[in-house]
Formats: C-alpha cells, sequence, structure tokens
C-alpha cells in the first residue's frame, strides 16, 4: 500500500516535471525555429531593421520600427484611458455599489471580456470610427488643436481608434480582477481605517489600494499584455499605414497587424524572414514589459511589507 | 508498471485503430492557394461530387503565397493563385509547373461622393491620385473626363488593401502598366509601400471605410462592388473608350488577349486592347505539375480541370465571375493533354 503511494507520489512528480520541461522547451523551440526562419532578413538588414521605418515588399526592403511604434503607443492609449476607468470601475462594485447589484454587474463586465476581438473590430469600423471623424476629432482638433497630438485631418480610422478600441477590451480584464484583489482585501483594514476616523474614500485609499498594491498591478499588466498582442480588432480601425506620426489622428501600425496583413500572401524568403523577424520583436516586446511589470510588482509587494511591519 | 502502461497504451490505440471505418474508396484531392476564387471552387467541388463521387476535394484558402510555396514543396496535389508564378519561384518548383486559368475576376475603382454614382477615370488620373499627386475631387483632370459634373472641392481620401491580396496585385499591375513613375516608384506585388492613403483589411474594411468616409476613393473586388451595390467607376481602355466593369467586360478582356495567347498562360490582362475590354482585369490559376506523381490521381484530377472549363463554368455567373472565353476553353483543352504520367498522356486515357 506505501510501496504504491510511493510508486503514484512518483509517477505524479514525473508528470508535473514533464509538463514544466515541455513548456519551457515549445517556447525555445519557437524562439530557435523562428530566428531560423528570421535569419535572411538578419542577414540582410541586421540592426537596421530595429531603426528604419520603410516597409517595401517590392523592393524588398524592411525596416520595423513603425510597427513597434504603434504597438507601444495604441497600448499606451488604451492603458490612459482602462486603468481609471477599470479601477473606478472595479472600486464601485467591491465598495461601494449596493450589494444586490454587485454580482449582475460584474457578471456583465466579465461578459464583455468575453466578446470576440473581430466583432469589436467590426464595432469599430461602423460605429465607433464614423463618430471620431464627424464628433470627437474636430471637437479635439478646435479646442486642442494647438497640441501635435491632435493636429491633421479627421479620417475616423486611426492610432486614437486603435487606443479607444484596446481600451475598451482591456476594461473589462482590469475590472474584473481588480475587484477580486479589492475583495481580498482583509477587512480588518478597513475597520482600522474606519476607526481612526478616515473617510470612506480614504478608507479605500490608504487602507485598500495601497494595500492591494501589487495586485492592481498585476491586473494593469494583464490588461496590457492584452493589447500588445491584440491582432484583428487594431488592424481593422487603425489604418494600417507603416509611418511614424506625431498625431493621434493619423494612422498607425502594430507588429500584430502586419503579420496578419501580410503572412499569407508573402512568397521570398526575405519577406517571410522580415515578417517572422517581426513575429521576434512582439515576443521581445511582450517579454521586456512582462519583466519590467514583474520588478515592478516585487518592489511594490516589498514596499507593502515594510508599511505591515 | 511501465510495461503495464505500455499494455493499456497500445490496447487503447488498438481500438481506435478498429474505430476506423476500412479505407474509404474515396479519393481525396488536396489543394491549396487564392482566397479570391474560393466561392466558386467550393461550389465546383460541391458540384463535382455529383459528377464523380470517387473523389473529395479538400480546398484550404491560404492565399497565393500559401498556394505556390505548398505546391512547391508537393505537400498538395495542386496549388491555386492569383497572380502568376515569376521565372524564379518556376526555377525553384521541383516539375515543370502548368499555370490552368479557371474564371476571370475584375477590381472596380468606388468612392464615396455624394450625388455622382457614375463616374469616369483616365488611366493617368487614377495612377496620379494613388501616386499622391492628384488630391482635390475639383482637379482639372477628373473634370475633364467627367463633363458635366459638379465636383466638390474636397479632398480624396485613398483607401487600399492592407492584408497582401490577388486584388492589391491586379491594381498595381494595371498603375504599373498606365504610369512609369508607378512602375518606377512602387512596382507590383500583392502588397506594395503606398504613397498615400488608408488601409482596411480585405474587401469588406476597404468597402466600410469609404463608405464612412465623404470623398474617399479605393478599389474592391468587382463581386464584392456588385453584391453591395457601390458605385463603380468606368475606366478608360487602351481602345480609348470609357467601360463600366461588368462581367461582360472582364470576359472580354480576356476574348482579345486569347489571340496572343503566350503557351502558359502567364499573362496579364490589365489594359487589354478591346474596344469593349474592361482594363482592370486578371485570370485567376490552379497550379498543377505536368508530370503527375500518381496515376490514378493525376487521371482524377485532369479529369475534373475538363470539367471545370466547360460544364463548370456554368456556375460562374450566379458568384458573380467572369467566365473563360470559348477561345481560351479551346487552348486549355491542349494544355490538359499535355498532363502526363510517366510520359503517358493522362486526358487521353479518359
Amino acid at each position: 500500500m506505501i510501496a504504491g503511494a510511493a510508486r503514484g507520489d512518483r509517477l505524479f512528480r514525473g508528470f508535473a516535471r514533464g509538463a514544466a520541461l515541455a513548456l519551457i522547451l515549445l517556447v525555445a523551440a519557437m524562439v530557435v525555429e523562428m530566428g531560423r526562419a528570421a535569419t535572411p532578413s538578419f542577414r540582410a538588414f541586421g540592426w537596421r531593421f530595429l531603426v528604419t521605418s520603410t516597409w517595401d515588399p517590392v523592393a524588398e526592403n524592411f525596416g520595423a520600427l513603425p510597427f513597434v511604434y504603434g504597438t507601444l503607443v495604441s497600448s499606451l492609449i488604451a492603458l490612459v484611458i482602462a486603468v481609471p476607468l477599470g479601477l473606478g470601475a472595479a472600486i464601485f462594485l467591491a465598495e461601494l455599489a449596493p450589494v444586490p447589484i454587485r454580482s449582475p454587474i460584474a457578471f456583465l463586465v466579465e461578459l464583455v471580456a468575453a466578446v470576440p476581438s473581430v466583432v469589436f473590430g467590426l464595432w469599430g469600423v461602423f460605429v465607433l470610427a464614423p463618430w471620431l471623424r464627424t464628433w470627437v476629432q474636430p471637437a479635439l482638433g478646435a479646442t486642442l488643436g494647438f497640441v501635435p497630438l491632435f493636429q491633421g485631418p479627421p479620417y475616423g480610422v486611426g492610432m486614437l481608434a486603435a487606443g479607444i478600441i484596446l481600451a475598451i477590451m482591456v476594461v473589462p480584464f482590469v475590472t474584473a480582477i481588480s475587484r477580486e484583489v479589492i475583495l481580498a482585501v482583509p477587512n480588518a483594514q478597513r475597520e482600522a481605517a474606519l476607526g481612526l476616523g478616515a473617510t470612506r474614500w480614504e478608507t479605500t485609499r490608504i487602507a485598500v489600494l495601497r494595500y492591494g498594491r501589487s495586485g492592481l498591478i498585476g491586473a494593469v499588466l494583464l490588461g496590457l499584455g492584452r493589447a500588445l498582442g491584440e491582432t484583428m480588432a487594431v488592424t481593422m480601425v487603425i489604418g494600417n499605414r507603416a509611418e511614424i506620426a506625431v498625431s493621434l489622428f493619423a494612422p498607425g501600425y502594430t507588429m500584430a497587424s502586419v503579420i496578419a496583413n501580410e503572412f499569407t500572401e508573402a512568397t521570398s524568403d526575405l519577406y517571410l524572414g522580415a515578417l517572422i523577424e517581426v513575429g521576434l520583436l512582439l515576443f521581445a516586446v511582450t517579454v521586456a514589459v512582462n519583466a519590467l511589470a514583474r520588478v515592478l510588482v516585487w518592489s511594490v509587494g516589498g514596499a507593502v511589507r515594510e508599511v505591515r511591519e | 508498471m511501465n510495461r503495464w502502461l505500455a499494455g493499456l497504451l497500445c490496447s487503447f490505440f488498438a481500438v481506435l485503430g478498429s474505430g476506423v471505418p476500412p479505407a474509404a474508396a474515396q479519393m481525396l484531392m488536396n489543394g491549396a492557394g487564392a482566397t479570391f476564387p474560393y466561392p466558386i471552387y467550393s461550389k465546383w467541388f460541391d458540384e463535382y461530387a455529383k459528377v464523380d463521387p470517387s473523389v473529395r476535394f479538400n480546398y484550404q484558402s491560404i492565399g497565393s503565397g500559401g498556394g505556390i510555396r505548398q505546391i512547391t514543396a508537393r505537400t498538395v496535389d495542386f496549388g491555386a493563385s492569383d497572380g502568376p508564378m515569376n521565372d524564379d519561384q518556376l526555377r525553384k518548383a521541383p516539375g515543370d509547373l502548368l499555370h490552368i486559368p479557371t474564371v476571370l475576376g475584375a477590381v472596380v475603382a468606388t468612392y464615396n461622393l455624394p450625388g455622382h454614382s457614375k463616374l469616369r477615370f483616365t488611366p493617368d488620373v487614377l495612377a496620379d491620385i494613388f501616386l499622391g499627386k492628384i488630391t482635390k475631387w475639383n482637379d482639372a483632370r477628373i473634370a475633364a473626363a467627367n463633363p458635366g459634373a459638379s465636383l466638390p472641392d474636397q479632398a480624396i481620401l485613398v483607401v487600399h488593401r492592407s492584408d497582401g491580396s490577388g486584388t492589391t496585385y491586379i491594381w498595381v499591375d494595371y498603375l504599373a502598366k498606365v504610369s512609369k513613375e508607378w512602375d518606377a516608384k512602387v512596382g507590383r506585388g500583392t502588397s506594395v509601400n503606398w504613397p498615400v492613403g488608408l488601409g482596411g483589411k480585405g474587401n469588406e474594411g476597404v468597402a466600410g471605410q469609404i463608405k464612412s468616409t465623404p470623398g474617399a476613393l479605393g478599389y474592391v473586388e468587382l463581386a464584392y462592388a456588385i453584391k453591395n451595390a457601390l458605385p463603380a467607376a468606368a475606366v478608360r481602355n487602351a481602345a480609348g473608350r470609357f467601360v463600366e466593369p461588368t462581367i461582360e467586360t472582364t470576359t472580354a478582356a480576356a476574348a482579345v488577349v486569347a489571340k496572343n495567347m503566350p503557351a502558359d498562360f502567364r499573362v496579364s490582362l490589365t489594359n487589354a486592347p478591346g474596344d469593349n475590354a474592361y482594363p482592370i482585369a486578371s485570370f485567376t490559376w490552379l497550379l498543377v505539375y505536368r508530370d503527375q506523381p500518381d496515376e490514378t490521381k493525376g487521371k482524377a484530377l485532369v479529369k475534373f480541370l475538363w470539367w471545370m472549363i466547360h460544364d463548370g463554368q456554368k456556375y460562374t455567373t450566379d458568384l458573380l465571375y467572369a467566365r473563360l472565353p470559348p477561345q481560351v476553353v479551346k487552348q486549355i483543352e491542349a494544355r490538359l493533354g499535355e498532363i502526363t504520367y510517366q510520359g503517358k498522356p493522362l486526358l487521353a486515357a479518359r
């Protein structure tokens, strides 16, 4: 009986270890295989690939800078909009809303997270972009037109539209996870703050948000991860122009979009290699952002522990 | 323990194996490639199953680039492409590849200019708009081709395809033929470095952007424009006449070219001569090896191709493709006779 249990343990450990190793091997194999396929592009362009802005499939001259820029900027816009919205909604749902409506609303928010991205894209093309073109962009241009961010002709589609679509897709993630984090904050924290005479807002700020900081940052980063890799919805509204423009009204392009757009028809080895190198770059950017996030969470986590001591 | 596990696995797979029905008499024909003709191809494969139930087709519309790669690697029995393979690609293939035209498609200029349902464009004007040299609708050269139309002082917003596409290839192939500057600066390809404009994904992306933006001008497939009742501009052809894009004028483009058809069918139909020829049209091709690696499969494939260029053509109209002109069908018949298995013609053996 005992021998059997030990054998079961060994078997289980072997399986778990195998699963973990398989994951690492899978990622390593992907990187190696992509690196191999991207070799023609490495050879032809070297570091220039990262810093030049021409993307000419006919002359086979490729530079990925506009895509990197587009991915980072559209994700940044998304976070600027989504974080206050998501956090606000989470605080409301966890702390302020009347109890009977909390669960139904939380459920609806999670439902939005399940909407396929192509649906957001269609909505972006037929509703959001025309609305931006006829109302929002002219208004922004008239009031904030002295800022270079809001200059240029209003097309509707462009960097701003992409950022807003991404924000809408990211908000449910940020809200749902932040709500869980806030709910996990021990009630003793709140009672202590209230006992010291803090107002509702002060309690939320000092006892809840600060306590749950690392979890909340995690929620934001998960949203950022989704924004960086999102493909279909962004492709449909960003305008797909490989150019770096200061204005948010101007069309842009992201790394995921160019791969989705051009991969099927790329015939030459160099063209294919360049697209795969963009994929590697996207991989690298995602890893870098996640690593940065880890560091951030660790440092914040340390700070919280100090406060508690 | 391990032996016990191995035994279990073996019996598991044995059970799986016995669950598979005995090898079907049906032959599976694999193909991959172009997305543009996918609706007519899947209709054909459907209808052909009634003609010859012993063959089943599996066609994956992964794009022309993918089709060329897969037939070159011999992972499929036939490829499909909207643009002809170039000499370099043909040299890389392990055998002699034939281009078999299947149907014709056309690309139309569509726009959003309220009150102007029938605009006319000359080739140089189209090229200069897409080069960014003509930027306003009331440009004198647009007005010259449209006497009587009061064109607004409005910026032209160019919309093109963002995804690599045979539609783009046909469009820029045309622009390159009618404009030296386009040929030198931009060139031909399924994706190009556009001098101006926004990119929309797919026909629906381009059409959606145009519909929602007054002053926009772009290009979509003829079938898509007809189905969605989009305005389609008439374009001046090589014979100097303004021709509206229709199924008939598309077929007319091929009919004239058929007189000097190159033996391998790798011919561009853009800017074709002929009074009634719409100038932005193209064949789409199936790619098959001249020497088939498998006799039974080769026979079945040739039999299907024969059916496709004859009986199959009657399904084109409903799906808004232009059918092959009779002269071209005759030329393809001759080509099908050249498909062999180890030197033995497969068509004669039918």
